[in-house]
């Protein structure tokens, strides 16, 4: 039931891997199964269809705004970032100062920060690590996070990168070319961003079992756009990360507890550390939580 | 600044922004792979931020104006119910997105 895989406990499993050779899991034997650009194609095709409907929605929305229908492809071969393109289109039809632009860009996109902790950037030759990071968006990010990918050949990487970028540019030109097509009472095709916004998160929450955060998350939305007005984006991602430094802090402070009393157990009573700490898994009761295994119930 | 002078200087400061986010944390964050905190933030934030980003994209709909709400409304809770249900991100995106279109197009008309 509750097999928290709170990443806090067990950091060796990337953390300590200095390159590919401290990732000892399940190496496939078979040298064919680790291909090269095709293996990578297939990798990329899922991501690749789901862009579609995205992409051309944003064409549309281009061809909507009165642009042209190359600010389209523009956009999307050069910012190449989904969800910060909608946003910037709303920002340009606005007419908005471009410190505004750049610091719209920065909290947007500031959650790529954390994507040089696992992209498996060592595999790419020189210069392919320009393309390597400025193609790394949430899906290539995604993509490519699996222990298994720190060992990929440049050509599987560089053809998840660059099949979804192919992917996104041409749907997008295509929805801007065809767009002016689309009649004018035909409304809220930008609703496509909310909803992959909407299945990110889900997907995010799922492979993390982190139940409580999107809650928590509605919360420092909700507080910080009454406390700011227009501040919402903004303050809520800044409290969002002011949570979970919280989160991490109490969740050490009762893991350095229950060792200490483990640790008080074991000298006492001369039971088993190591079984105490199974038997307590099993159970899982909440009063004795296993050292160091963070507790995502609220 | 004209027209194209203005976009194209909106797409150059955003290209920049977005790949010094991406490119530049690799000059410093490998060296704090190992670092607990930074793992845990980074397994953990996506959830938030893509909630943050939802609640942002929907925020400025007035809760009053059923022609306006309503198409929201459904469209979050089809979205959301299909992907919790099916787990297909097309199918999620592409049924939340039509039925979000098919209501904002017809609902303002149809309540006048």
């Amino acid at each position: 039931m509750h097999t928290d895989p709170t990443p806090t406990v067990d950091p060796p499993v990337i953390g300590t891997a200095q390159g590919p050779s401290a990732v000892t899991a399940p190496v496939p034997v078979v040298g064919a199964a680790d291909g090269g650009f095709l293996a990578g194609l297939r990798d990329a095709t899922p991501a690749g269809l789901a862009a579609v409907p995205l992409g051309l929605a944003f064409g549309v929305l281009v061809a909507q705004a009165g642009l042209d229908w190359w600010w389209g492809a523009l956009f999307a071969a050069v910012v190449f970032a989904g969800s910060f393109e909608f946003l910037l289109l709303g920002l340009v039809t606005a007419g908005a100062a471009l410190p505004t632009i750049a610091l719209t860009a920065l909290l947007v996109n500031v959650r790529h920060v954390f994507y040089a902790l696992s992209f498996p950037l060592h595999r790419l030759p020189g210069a392919a690590k320009i393309y390597g990071t400025f193609a790394l968006t949430d899906e290539a990010w995604a993509l490519t996070a699996s222990p298994q990918a720190q060992r990929w050949r440049a050509a599987r990487i560089l053809a998840i990168q660059g099949g979804f970028h192919l992917a996104w540019v041409a749907s997008v030109t295509v929805g801007a070319l065809t767009g002016a097509l689309v009649p004018d009472w035909i409304v809220g095709l930008d609703f496509a961003l909310t909803a992959l916004f909407i299945v990110l998160g889900i997907d995010a929450a799922r492979a993390r079992r982190d139940l409580p955060a999107p809650f928590v998350a509605v919360a420092c939305a909700a507080i910080a756009g009454l406390l700011v007005p227009g501040g919402m984006l903004v303050g809520g991602i800044v409290l969002f990360v002011a949570f979970l430094l919280v989160r991490i802090a109490v969740r050490r402070r009762r893991a350095a507890r229950s060792a200490a009393t483990e640790e008080r157990m074991r000298a006492s009573s001369g039971v088993s550390g190591e079984r105490g700490r199974v038997v307590s898994g099993v159970a899982g009761e909440p009063g004795s939580a296993s050292p160091g295994v963070g507790d995502d119930r609220p | 600044m004209t027209e194209t002078a203005y976009l194209a200087a909106a797409v150059i400061v955003s290209a920049l922004v977005t790949w010094a986010l991406r490119a530049l944390p690799f000059l410093f964050l490998r060296r704090l792979r190992h670092s607990p905190v930074l793992q845990e933030i980074g397994a953990a934030l996506p959830v938030g931020v893509m909630t943050v980003l939802v609640l942002h994209t929907v925020h400025e709909v007035p809760p009053l104006d059923p022609a306006r709400s309503i198409p929201v409304l459904v469209g979050l809770v089809a979205t959301a119910g299909l992907h919790l249900w099916r787990g297909n991100a097309l199918l999620s995106i592409g049924v939340g997105t039509g039925l979000h279109v098919l209501l904002a197009s017809t609902l303002p008309g149809v309540l006048a």
